[in-house]
């Protein structure tokens, strides 16, 4: 996924969408923003600068699908100039007690079983992009609106973690049509109820490694970049922006100067 | 209140169940003293009624903090019930006898610990029935379930090394079948203590591992040897430096209370001496690790200390857990001077017991408090009533099973010939 965040209006078409694609419901109390469910959360940032220079971007962040760095091996930082060179995995599925979630092959999607979730937690613990939510309260479903619900989505209980799937319900739908037909899941035939739903067009669905997809040739792009690179969680979701400050609030830089930050790898492009 | 409580009516004797040459207080006065575990498990049972029936909502945890005060009590009171692994190794593997008088205590010290945390945990999870899919359907790269594992296994052991004790008790053992039994499973008690020392080094060295591993969590990642970080040394390091100081200061503290001598002065020595040392080569370890993260960890993630520490999880914590209750109980523990004296040795220990705690809340707490997105907020923590209610399980449940052990159970052997 390639999100424009010089076209994202921070409309939330997006969130709303998603919501009412996966089932996710309206809590009784919904200004509890520590504890709502939006599996496509819509930041704001600014510049940091005072009027009239202050400047606003949106930053729309759906589950981040990592595939975890594979240049490193577990435990040879000490040794290596980049000591943050380590991960071979992603953050949440390797610390799953209960293996309710799962990194995918084949579609670089992370997956999640909410019927084999226990409730640990863990795996919202070990998200940096706060990607991940636990089901703190039962969804108190309005009289007659399970009748409204996705039949290809299931309701999440109370007590497990879920998150973003990028609609894999869609995915399995354009696979299924393309094994009757005899052919391949074309570009359009699986997108994800975020990218239909954009009005400004800000949002690239497609597969990151098929040249004949647009996405990639988006992620070659000079001003694309990825959330907090250094950690190296390798991302499947990318970002654009022409303005470099929206770039730099992509991830950490040390302020003060420090010799052991200049062996540290630059983030973005 | 000494008269008021001599003055009650007498009612039943239980005087035949209480270890050999002992002396304990009447029924009656125990059953008041017994007021106090049982209103702390009124409490937690109200605030287990509320988390199983509503909801983990009934706490101040959220989707910043998932991990909250249950998780800080548990690594802490495993850390601090290591004395009961630690000391069984030494006892009856390294064999250190002199350790023989404790050993007793320590094993009951940590299964209270144990059980205590385990029990903690089935209110924690938010899908406390499907609990055993962490061992149906493991996933074999996660610390949690290693943690799982090996906690569930070592409260069996610890179960097992306790038996004896409850097999020794005056009116069980006079049952041919109880006595026999008692007798054989201390023969062969070294097995027990081998498997716990296993599953112990393991099972502490994941709940550290569980946190070093949180690679995009840089507050708490950590490099390491091979698949575990350095934070799963530390833990099991840490762990066995402070367990022979919790135990020997629950020993100290029945002491007081009672007013009657349950070990010799030398044990206590011993113990503090093994705790100053192990203490000290933490430290050391400790301090380099810290180091490290600081000048090589923090600066590759883009962050310096200043990004790590915000009110109210401030440098103090910091220093607090390294130097007052860190580097100082290390350094008094290890002076023979200090050990000898009472009230010195048990403040160095007692420093030692929170330095070890503090260092479980910072990796639980501050390590999520932390944002790491650059646009995130940055959110403090503080348990609800519920929540608190459930963390005193610990207390109440130790505190029954202490004093029912104490009162029935051969636990101090030294306690008759100490008391004449």
């Amino acid at each position: 996924m390639v999100i424009d965040l010089d076209k994202c209006t921070g409309c939330g078409a997006c969130s709303v969408a998603c919501m009412s694609e996966n089932n996710i419901g309206v809590l009784h109390d919904e200004t509890d923003k520590i504890r709502s469910i939006t599996w496509m959360r819509v930041y704001q940032i600014d510049n940091g600068k005072s009027f009239p220079d202050t400047e606003v971007a949106f930053i729309p962040r759906p589950c981040m699908h990592c595939q975890g760095g594979t240049s490193g091996t577990p435990g040879q930082a000490f040794f290596q100039e980049d000591p943050m060179e380590e991960a071979a995995h992603t953050p949440c599925v390797s610390v799953c007690p209960a293996t309710a979630t799962d990194y995918d092959e084949e579609t670089g999607i992370v997956s999640q079983i909410p019927t084999r979730c226990i409730g640990c937690r863990y795996c919202v613990a070990a998200c940096p992009y706060h990607a991940r939510y636990f089901n703190w309260y039962d969804v108190p479903w309005p009289k007659g609106t399970p009748r409204a619900l996705s039949p290809f989505v299931s309701p999440r209980m109370r007590g497990v973690a879920e998150k973003c799937t990028f609609c894999y319900q869609r995915y399995q739908a354009a696979r299924n049509k393309a094994l009757v037909s005899g052919g391949e899941v074309g570009e359009m035939d699986y997108q994800t109820a975020c990218t239909e739903a954009c009005p400004s067009g800000a949002i690239t669905f497609g597969q990151l490694q098929n040249p004949k997809h647009k996405v990639h040739q988006l992620i070659s792009s000079e001003y694309t970049f990825r959330l907090l690179e250094r950690l190296h969680t390798n991302p499947k979701v990318y970002y654009m922006s022409k303005r470099e400050w929206v770039r730099k609030k992509a991830d950490n830089y040390v302020t003060r100067h420090n010799k052991f930050a200049q062996a540290a790898p630059q983030s973005g492009h | 209140m000494r008269r008021w409580l001599d003055d009650l009516p007498k009612y039943a004797d239980d005087s035949s169940w209480w270890p050999k040459g002992t002396k304990r207080c009447r029924p009656e006065v125990f059953l008041i003293w017994l007021g106090l575990p049982l209103t702390l498990l009124a409490y937690f049972t109200v605030g287990a009624v509320l988390c199983l029936a509503l909801g983990l909502n009934q706490t101040n945890m959220n989707d910043y903090f998932a991990f909250g005060v249950w998780i800080v009590v548990d690594l802490a009171v495993i850390a601090l019930g290591a004395g009961a692994f630690f000391t069984s190794f030494l006892n009856y593997i390294v064999g250190k006898t002199e350790l023989k008088p404790i050993v007793n205590a320590a094993v009951l010290i940590g299964f209270i610990c144990y059980v205590g945390a385990i029990l903690m945990l089935g209110i924690d999870i938010g899908q406390p029935i499907r609990g055993w899919f962490g061992f149906w359907h493991a996933n074999v790269h996660s610390m949690l379930t290693e943690v799982m594992f090996c906690i569930t296994t070592y409260a069996i052991v610890l179960t097992i090394e306790l038996l004896p004790s409850v097999l020794d008790n005056r009116r069980i053992s006079r049952v041919p079948e109880f006595g026999t039994m008692g007798h054989n499973l201390h023969t062969i008690m070294i097995v027990f203590a081998a498997a716990g020392t296993f599953l112990s080094f393991f099972h502490q060295g994941s709940l550290g591992g569980m946190f070093g591993v949180l690679y995009a969590r840089p507050f708490a990642a950590r490099g390491g040897l091979g698949i575990w970080p350095w934070t799963f040394f530390l833990f099991i390091w840490s762990a066995i430096a402070v367990g022979p100081s919790f135990t020997t200061m629950i020993v100290m503290l029945t002491e007081k209370i009672t007013g009657r001598k349950l070990t010799k002065h030398s044990v206590k020595m011993l113990m503090g001496k093994i705790s100053g040392w192990l203490l000290i080569t933490y430290m050391v370890a400790k301090s380099a690790d810290t180091a490290w993260w600081a000048y090589i960890k923090l600066p590759a993630a883009g962050l310096t200390m200043d990004d790590m520490y915000h009110s109210p999880y401030g440098y103090w914590l910091m220093w607090v857990e390294l130097g007052l209750c860190g580097w100082l109980p290390a350094l008094m523990l290890v002076q023979e001077k200090v050990r000898e004296s009472y009230g010195l040795m048990f403040l160095a220990m007692l420093l030692a017991c929170i330095g070890v705690t503090l260092n479980r809340f910072v990796f639980t707490i501050q390590s999520l408090a932390l944002p790491v997105l650059p646009f995130e907020s940055f959110h403090a923590y503080l348990p609800s009533w519920q929540e608190w209610g459930i963390a005193s399980l610990v207390l109440g449940f130790g505190l029954l099973v202490f004093m029912l052990a104490y009162r029935y159970l051969p636990i101090f052997p030294q306690e008759p010939e100490l008391n004449e």
